[in-house]
């Protein structure tokens, strides 16, 4: 099972080809392309999982606890695909969108340490190769976002920088106190240990850190200040692949972790990302409808969505999992989207700002549509992707008595409708004011709505195909809720 | 020397933590040089120190109590390299803001605030 590597490997080879690429043209080629591969490798590797359930490789042909294990089951290789699909968007949006001083090779280098950093996250099954996935993931976002040098790009940077290299050291910490009190970090061998423990007490420091350290990197509250502080300042097409993908690598490992080994001490545990799900999404939700800069609003977003992910973890029913799985993905397509779109604005009225913008429906029906599509897929509207993955989160809470939440998302649901509807009025429903510029040597190519028709059509088919996908979430749910399954999977190949 | 060292290691939080609460920046990245070399401190303590032993014996079976941990040690190394190429990010980093704006003071950084 070598195949499992491939999404380390492939963006590994492309930086190395990439290095020695000087031509912008093909720099772009080979960026667009091996991002495709990259797609198709996490269609193939998702194929793989729904026909063995788990694929795990063990680097280097070291055995199980004492080497790294690669392990891929329904959860890693759902997000895999969600990130590909976001990368492959993305990289045709940067062929438009992005102005590189020296040469294109320098941001695709990047991004494709970005995708690297992502993809090993995703799938290492050892917590110090997934602290080593997370510095190069974020390594090459700090160079990502200070791209431009642009003095509040630096300010921006700087805020960025600091916070995640804060909860860097505390993962670090974390796991150094995990090596010290079990003696192992492969995932599946602390499961073991852990499962059978009676003084898990003792579990709580580490799980303390582990849980500040990915909620700073999550945005969750009252750790997500330096989200709204930076994501703004950076290129557009570097804003929407760190809105889609980065703060989801955060939940993933809190889905990951919290199944997997820190299953001990459920009630406080889950009381606490309930209580944390709760306001993040209020205070993110009501932050956003007092801005006017939509990159800030959307930014504001996504921190209130990353609350219904947690919620999901917080209620802890294999339906609830199934939701939050089931909604990050909806999100990373639906609010990458929005972001593309904001971008394209920008290329057509030169501005972010909702007070200069408007009369867009009539100049631009087309990209109306596509911002509908991910807008209202957000807000969750039927028969959209959010609509479904609201729905599954907010049955799964009624079944298991969680009330209080329940009301917190569905009145959070509103704010974010009323910020969509927002944006919606004054940028494209409403008559342009007279005293914006509007450049009109301008002109968007249909090239630029390609990405972003194509993160629609995703979020329109997970609307349609909902009942399918759900059914993937649910294995995958069931599959995280039984840790048996993976310990066995990881630990018994050495055999 | 355990005792020493964790002593050390809550020194350097201590300090870690004083020195990013100030407003000079390049204090600031002081103060997560410390911080994060106590964490690599912690993270080396975690397993304990075995005094003057080895943590490899060729061909001898021995049992593990009188070896001395090596996992520790590989990801301190580990996480030492990541350290120094995040403090040359964030020096680099400081260099070009100062470039740009010619200003040391944490506190000027409000721009891209609410």
């Amino acid at each position: 099972m070598t195949l499992i590597a491939l999404p380390i490997l492939l963006p590994f080879m492309l930086i190395i080809v990439l290095v020695f690429i000087r031509s912008t043209f093909y720099a772009k080629i080979i960026g667009v392309i091996g991002s495709a591969l990259l797609f198709l490798v996490s269609v193939y590797l998702l194929i793989l999982v729904s026909h063995n359930e788990m694929l795990v490789l063990q680097v280097g042909g070291w055995e199980a606890p004492y080497g790294i294990s690669l392990v891929v089951d329904y959860l890693s290789s759902l997000m895999l695909l969600a990130a590909s699909f976001i990368v492959f968007a993305v990289s045709i949006y940067a062929y438009r969108f992005v102005k590189a001083k020296r040469g294109f090779s320098m941001f695709f280098i990047f991004f494709f340490a970005l995708t690297m950093g992502v993809n090993g996250a995703f799938i290492s099954g050892d917590v110090f190769n997934l602290y080593v996935w997370f510095e190069v993931m974020m390594l090459s976002s700090f160079v990502l976002i200070t791209m431009g040098a642009k003095k509040e790009q630096l300010e921006g940077g700087i805020k960025y920088l600091t916070l995640n290299l804060i909860a860097s050291l505390l993962f670090l910490a974390g796991l150094g106190l995990l090596y010290g009190k079990t003696g192992t970090l492969n995932m599946a061998h602390l499961a073991q240990i852990l499962n059978n423990d009676q003084q898990s007490i003792l579990m709580n420091t580490s799980a303390m850190l582990f849980f500040i350290a990915f909620g700073i990197k999550t945005a969750i509250f009252p750790l997500f200040f330096w989200l709204p502080a930076s994501y703004h300042t950076a290129n557009i097409t570097v804003t929407s692949l760190f809105a889609g993908i980065l703060t989801k690598v955060g939940v993933y490992t809190l889905i990951r972790f919290f199944t997997l080994f820190f299953v001990q001490n459920g009630y406080f545990w889950h009381n606490l990302l309930l209580i944390s799900a709760g306001f993040t999404m209020v205070i993110g939700g009501m932050a956003a409808s007092i801005q006017y800069d939509t990159r800030r609003i959307l930014s504001y977003h996504i921190i209130s969505q990353i609350g219904y992910m947690i919620m999901g973890l917080g209620i802890y029913t294999p339906l609830a999992i199934a939701g939050a799985i089931f909604f990050t993905i909806h999100n990373m397509v639906a609010k990458t989207n929005t972001f593309l779109i904001m971008g394209i604005i920008k290329k057509i009225k030169g501005t972010f700002y909702l007070k200069d913008l408007g009369g867009l429906f009539k100049e631009k029906p087309f990209l109306a549509i596509l911002f509908v599509i991910s807008a209202f897929a957000l807000a969750g509207i039927p028969p959209l992707s959010g609509f479904f993955a609201k729905f599954i989160l907010i049955k799964a809470g009624i079944e298991d008595k969680h009330y209080l939440i329940i009301a917190v998302a569905v009145l959070t649901s509103m704010l974010t409708l009323y910020s969509m509807i927002k944006i919606w009025n004054q940028a494209f429903l409403r008559v342009q004011p007279s005293k914006t510029k509007v450049d009109e040597r301008v002109k968007v190519a249909v090239f630029d709505y390609l990405p972003s028709a194509l993160l629609a059509l995703g979020s329109l088919m997970l609307g349609i195909l909902a009942a399918q996908f759900f059914d993937l979430t649910l294995l995958a749910a069931k599959q995280l809720l039984d840790p048996g399954i993976y310990v066995e999977a990881v630990l018994n190949t050495m055999k | 020397m355990e005792i020493l060292l964790s002593a050390l290691t809550g020194l350097l939080y201590a300090g870690g933590v004083f020195l990013i609460l100030r407003r000079s920046i390049l204090k600031f990245i002081i103060g997560i040089i410390f911080l994060s070399n106590a964490t690599n401190l912690l993270v080396f303590l975690s397993a304990g120190i075995v005094h003057g032993k080895p943590a490899f014996l060729d061909g001898v079976e021995s049992d593990s109590g009188k070896l001395a941990d090596p996992l520790p040690q590989a990801l301190v190394l580990t996480a030492i390299v990541i350290g120094f190429g995040i403090v040359i990010f964030t020096l680099a980093l400081k260099y070009k803001f100062f470039i740009t704006t010619s200003t040391n003071d944490l506190d000027q950084l409000k721009n891209t605030d609410v």
